[in-house]
């Protein structure tokens, strides 16, 4: 789904954003991306919506060579990827009913697709009371649903999702990991770049650590390949213990 | 392109960012009375230089003993000096009977007329009056031995002639200025309220938006701002002509007399400028924005 291939970027001469980077991720993969503040976590990201591109290397989503996609191209290609960021960017002059529509609108989806996918899209992610809110008049964990439910109306076959729970509480997080999860289980790829160490060693994914730029750590960890349903996932999430309760 | 849609979200973006929409729409609208009154009064102004430089012209007396030969001669001659566009005859009679007009007593003290008869010749402009002039008495002698003298008025053909100059060049400039000083305010107060909105364009490019997807809404909003603000705009001057020019124009000439822009051709460029200039003003202020 994703391949890097010995990707640097250089911001400028000394100013290493990603230095050599070379990993793959498959189709339907939960991969979390870590590493302290300036390691290169977002560079990834901003790589993979192609806001910058890669002073050398070649990078690779869904078949596409991005070096391959012109400028009036990228609108197109990032109606395949849903993105979640930490400040949710969610468009304040709009409810959020219509800040999802508008991700469908942008497509040229017809009203009728709209009116069927917006609402359910909503239900899914626990905001059918909340509509015709504003942003800024829900918590932070709604207005993160709502940039989920944003990211995801499309079906696209890649989320990424740069610190997501990064501004919320705990028991918050554990609601918006286990949206993501449940994204997952439908047969999309996610990643999920974060520094909460204690999200990372519960969930037991697949893990990149990014350490100045530089790919130190590939690894799927523990019951990584074990299906279980988001209700499973939740409760273990919520256990005080690291240790996964079939062990 | 899909109207309606992009209808919709410029009347919400408006109805969501109602303050600075509200500053865009004034500063429009401050600007074009400022320019519906000006255009008029520039206008008037260069007609007045021109009606003035139309009266330059060269007054060639014939002698008092000319014959109705001789002046049928010298009209001939003096048609075929180049840059003359009109020579017209006026007679020692015609002369007396306009000038006992305007000054009846003193005519009224004189037993014979004293006045030859007259050429008005008028140049093709009012620049080359001097090349005629000079034309006309070729090594300071008339041209026609039946020409008594050709009017010399060198020093004053010389000061219309640069004042009217000056003011017309004035004219121009304060127009100009004036029209640019409207385009960079209204483009400024434009940027200013895009780039309170330079957050949400930002979201709209991450969500997979084209450029023009993200551009069109913005571009009807400063055509609808700029039209509303020159609609405005023409309503007051509209009702500054009704109640006070209109009521004047009919005591005093000077405001009815100059050829000036008629009341519905200012209308349609305050309009046409008006919803242009904003909606130029959105799309391209978008521009730095939408590089993301």
């Amino acid at each position: 789904m994703i391949e890097f291939r010995g990707v640097s970027k250089l911001y400028a001469p000394g100013d290493v954003g990603l230095d050599q980077a070379t990993f793959a991720i498959d189709r339907a993969e939960f991969v979390f991306l870590v590493g302290s503040t300036g390691s290169g976590k977002s560079t990834v990201m901003r790589l993979l919506i192609k806001e910058v591109d890669p002073t050398e290397g070649m990078i690779r989503v869904a078949g596409h060579d991005l070096s391959r996609i012109g400028r009036r191209r990228i609108p197109f290609y990032r109606r395949n990827l849903g993105v979640v960021f930490q400040d949710f960017k969610l468009l304040p002059s709009r409810t959020v009913y219509d800040n999802v529509a508008y991700a469908l609108q942008v497509t040229g989806g017809s009203r009728k697709e709209i009116r069927q996918k917006v609402p359910f899209l909503l239900h899914l992610t626990g905001l059918s009371t909340k509509l015709h809110n504003y942003p800024d008049q829900l918590s932070g964990g709604e207005q993160q649903r709502v940039s989920i439910a944003r990211a995801f109306v499309n079906h696209p076959p890649l989320v990424l999702a740069d610190e997501p729970t990064g501004n919320l509480d705990p028991e918050t997080s554990i609601d918006i990991m286990r949206l993501l999860y449940r994204i997952n289980r439908t047969g999309t790829t996610v990643l999920v770049a974060t520094h909460d160490q204690a999200m990372v060693d519960k969930m037991r994914r697949r893990v990149l650590e990014l350490s100045r730029g530089r790919i130190v750590r590939d690894e799927a960890a523990g019951l990584y390949a074990r299906d279980e349903t988001t209700r499973e996932f939740a409760q273990r999430m919520r256990s005080p213990s690291v240790r996964p309760p079939g062990l | 392109m899909r109207f309606p849609f992009f209808m919709r979200e410029a009347t919400r973006a408006m109805r969501r960012n109602a303050a600075p929409s509200f500053s865009a729409l004034a500063t429009v609208l401050v600007t074009m009375v400022v320019l519906g009154v000006f255009i008029p009064i520039v206008q008037a102004t260069k007609g007045a230089a021109n009606s003035v430089r139309s009266r330059v012209m060269v007054d060639v007396y014939m002698t008092s003993s000319a014959t109705s030969a001789d002046d049928a001669r010298v009209q001939k001659e003096l048609l075929a000096v180049p840059h003359v566009k009109s020579a017209q005859f006026e007679s020692k009679q015609q002369a007396y009977e306009q000038q006992s007009r305007q000054d009846p007593q003193a005519y009224a003290l004189l037993t014979s007329n004293p006045l030859p008869d007259t050429f008005h010749v008028l140049p093709d402009s009012p620049g080359n009056v001097l090349l005629i002039n000079s034309a006309l008495t070729p090594g300071g002698h008339p041209l026609d031995a039946a020409i008594g003298s050709v009017s010399n008025k060198k020093n004053d053909t010389r000061k219309i002639l640069e004042v009217t100059n000056l003011v017309t060049i004035t004219a121009a400039v304060v127009t100009v200025l004036l029209t640019l000083a409207s385009v960079l305010l209204i483009a400024n107060t434009i940027r200013l309220s895009l780039y309170a909105r330079r957050r949400e364009v930002e979201v709209m490019k991450l969500v997979g938006a084209t450029d023009w997807f993200i551009r069109w809404p913005f571009v009807i909003e400063g055509m609808v701002v700029g039209a509303l603000g020159s609609l405005l705009a023409i309503g007051v001057l509209g009702i500054t002509k009704i109640a006070l020019l209109d009521p004047l124009a009919n005591n005093w000439t000077l405001i009815a007399a100059p050829r000036t822009i008629a009341f519905p051709a200012l209308v349609a460029v305050l309009l046409g400028a008006g919803a242009a200039v904003s909606a130029l003003g959105s799309g391209l202020s978008l521009r730095r924005f939408l590089r993301v």
